[in-house]
């Protein structure tokens, strides 16, 4: 064994070759916008401009003592907490269903497709399908549940989905679900199908139970793929931005209840009227620190018992 | 063993997963009939009988903007991205999985931060870098960052280190092999699998890319497709007529929808598994 070891030892350099392409594009790419946004954060520049002062942290006072930055991460986190137990819990389900020992369910290759089709298309598409399915007077979701109602003889007083600060938040928290549920299952059913069918056999052999060969094979091996699914998902979702931005309109009573950090980030990033762009890097920040913090928290507590 | 408590479970099971695929494809096929209806049908009631208004949806929609342009203007940039993505992906997580050189742990260390990082903090920096190198309205910035992606480096990793054995690459390495043969015949068919799943997730992501795009281009001929979409927001005459909202949203649909057909094919069931028993 020992020179094995030895032996694999001279190629083991080799691998800078093979990381080099993606440190030089990071570098340029991602380091160094993080860090230029970081520098602005510290300064007073309001819109791209050479002069600038150092005003050390007063933007970040500002975030933490704005109320509507609280508002908004508020609304973030509410809008992301109902939408990752919609979507995880679903996608968990569907993964057992489909790995399942007994049952055997088949067409897992077309399911897989259509309950993926709501993640292919572009948010933009999808927030003008549901504005438009779900206008309150002339949509034709209302129209539905309108029609179930007189069938079954209770009188329905339209909800205004979108309008309401009542509604506008689950509505899109259940479109998010709708969009992202197939993207979870497809990731943890990759991590089932990559566990080798020879564990499953001889456990089988072996005698064990479906729910024992869940708990003591499957879970443990598909754990970094979920581990991974559910940091993307936080990540994810705190920094949501496309379906709320344009699915709320600034005129809506409900406008104030769905405006996410990105969206307010946004507003002082590059809206014209509203451009801070010091404030706006303050802020993206501070939304940063707050992902650390929870993924943090996050890969611990999936991974702790491991290590 | 399997008695009738067993078949009623299953079809149970069956309807379930069905209701749930009708779950997602109505709102696509309401809004393929409403496509096909004129704006006061569609306001008045709801069916699933199609109208004959789709010509006229189709006049107000292509008055107003040129799709096919939109459609055109997205290839060009989320399928060299997509390309980029996937394979230097494996070929850094092939890199970090497989050899113990010493910037290994601070590079995935980074990764993983930067996998933390979210993609709108480096938002403003990136635009000011873009105004700087003069590359605003240009696809450059939405193509060659795409070679670093850390999700799909980390993901790959993962994949490589559960699905690769050391003593798979030795033998290679004994018959002579180089690493970049290796890589390129051994491992990418076994990470196959994994790397088709993040190219589908990267072309999508690329796809319906809206933040990025509105941001750096500005030019109206050089509109991806879901910053063309967006526009239809300031528009109060399209928004007139609930049909040609519906039409567009479909045309924008179907490409992407084709695509799929193609890759998901690629979504093989553990090639990695059975590829080296130990």
């Amino acid at each position: 064994m020992k020179t094995k070891k030895k032996g694999m030892k001279k190629y083991d350099n080799m691998g800078y070759w093979f990381v080099l392409p993606f440190v030089v594009v990071f570098c340029i790419f991602s380091v160094y916008p993080v860090l230029r946004t970081l520098y602005i954060s510290f300064t007073d520049m309001r819109i791209f401009e050479p002069d600038t002062a150092w005003v050390w942290l007063d933007n970040y006072k500002r975030v933490l003592t704005d109320k509507f930055f609280w508002r908004a991460l508020g609304n973030t986190i509410r809008i992301w907490g109902v939408n990752i137990v919609l979507q995880l819990g679903l996608a968990f389900l569907l993964m057992m269903v489909f790995s399942d020992m007994k049952y055997k369910i088949k067409g897992l290759a077309v399911f897989r497709i259509v309950y993926y089709l709501p993640n292919l298309i572009a948010a933009t598409s999808i927030a003008f399908l549901f504005l438009t399915l779900l206008d309150w007077r002339y949509g034709t979701f209302n129209q539905i549940i309108n029609a179930i109602c007189n069938f079954i003889g209770i009188s329905y007083n339209p909800i205004n989905w979108l309008g309401t600060e009542q509604f506008a938040g689950v509505s899109i928290s259940v479109i998010q679900t709708w969009m992202w549920f197939g993207n979870s299952f497809i990731m943890l059913m990759a991590g089932v199908q990559g566990i080798s069918k020879d564990y499953f056999e001889a456990a089988a052999i072996d005698g064990a139970g479906r729910w024992t060969i869940f708990r003591k094979i499957t879970l443990p091996l598909i754990k970094p793929i979920l581990t991974y699914v559910a940091i993307t998902s936080l990540i994810g979702g705190l920094q949501m931005f496309d379906l709320p931005y344009l699915m709320a309109k600034k005129a809506d009573a409900s406008y104030n209840s769905v405006q996410t950090v990105v969206m307010y980030m946004y507003k002082f990033g590059f809206e014209t009227g509203t451009t801070q762009t010091s404030y706006a890097s303050a802020v993206a920040y501070v939304l940063f620190a707050i992902i650390c913090i929870v993924s943090i928290v996050q890969f611990k507590v999936m991974n702790g018992k491991e290590d | 063993m399997n008695g009738i408590g067993y078949k009623i479970k299953k079809s149970i099971l069956y309807i379930l997963l069905i209701l749930l695929g009708i779950t997602c494809m109505l709102p696509f096929i309401l809004m393929l009939v409403n496509a096909t209806r004129s704006g006061t049908e569609i306001a008045s009631s709801f069916t699933f009988i199609p109208g004959n208004s789709l010509k006229d949806n189709w006049n107000t929609v292509f008055e107003y903007f040129n799709l096919f342009k939109g459609i055109w203007n997205s290839v060009k940039v989320a399928v060299p991205a997509t390309l980029l993505t996937v394979y230097f992906s494996a070929m850094t997580a092939y890199g970090l999985a497989m050899y113990k050189f010493k910037a290994n742990k601070l590079i995935f260390g980074t990764i993983l931060v930067f996998m933390m990082i979210p993609g709108q903090l480096s938002l403003i920096g990136f635009y000011n870098l873009c105004t700087k190198l003069h590359l605003v309205n240009s696809y450059i910035p939405l193509i060659i960052p795409a070679i670093a992606a850390p999700g799909t480096v980390f993901f790959l990793r993962q994949y490589a280190m559960s699905s690769l054995s050391k003593s798979l690459i030795e033998a290679a390495r004994i018959d002579g092999a180089s690493e970049f043969y290796i890589f390129h015949r051994i491992a990418i068919p076994i990470m196959a699998p994994g790397m088709a799943t993040m190219g589908i997730m990267s072309f999508i992501t690329n796809w319906n890319n809206y933040l990025l795009p509105m941001i750096v281009l500005n030019d109206k001929e050089k509109f991806t497709l879901p910053v063309m979409m967006a526009s239809l927001r300031a528009s109060t005459d399209i928004q007139a007529n609930q049909g040609a909202i519906y039409l567009s949203v479909a045309i924008s649909v179907i490409p992407i929808l084709l695509v799929f057909a193609f890759f998901s094919k690629y979504i093989i069931s553990g090639i990695s598994a059975g590829a080296v028993k130990e």
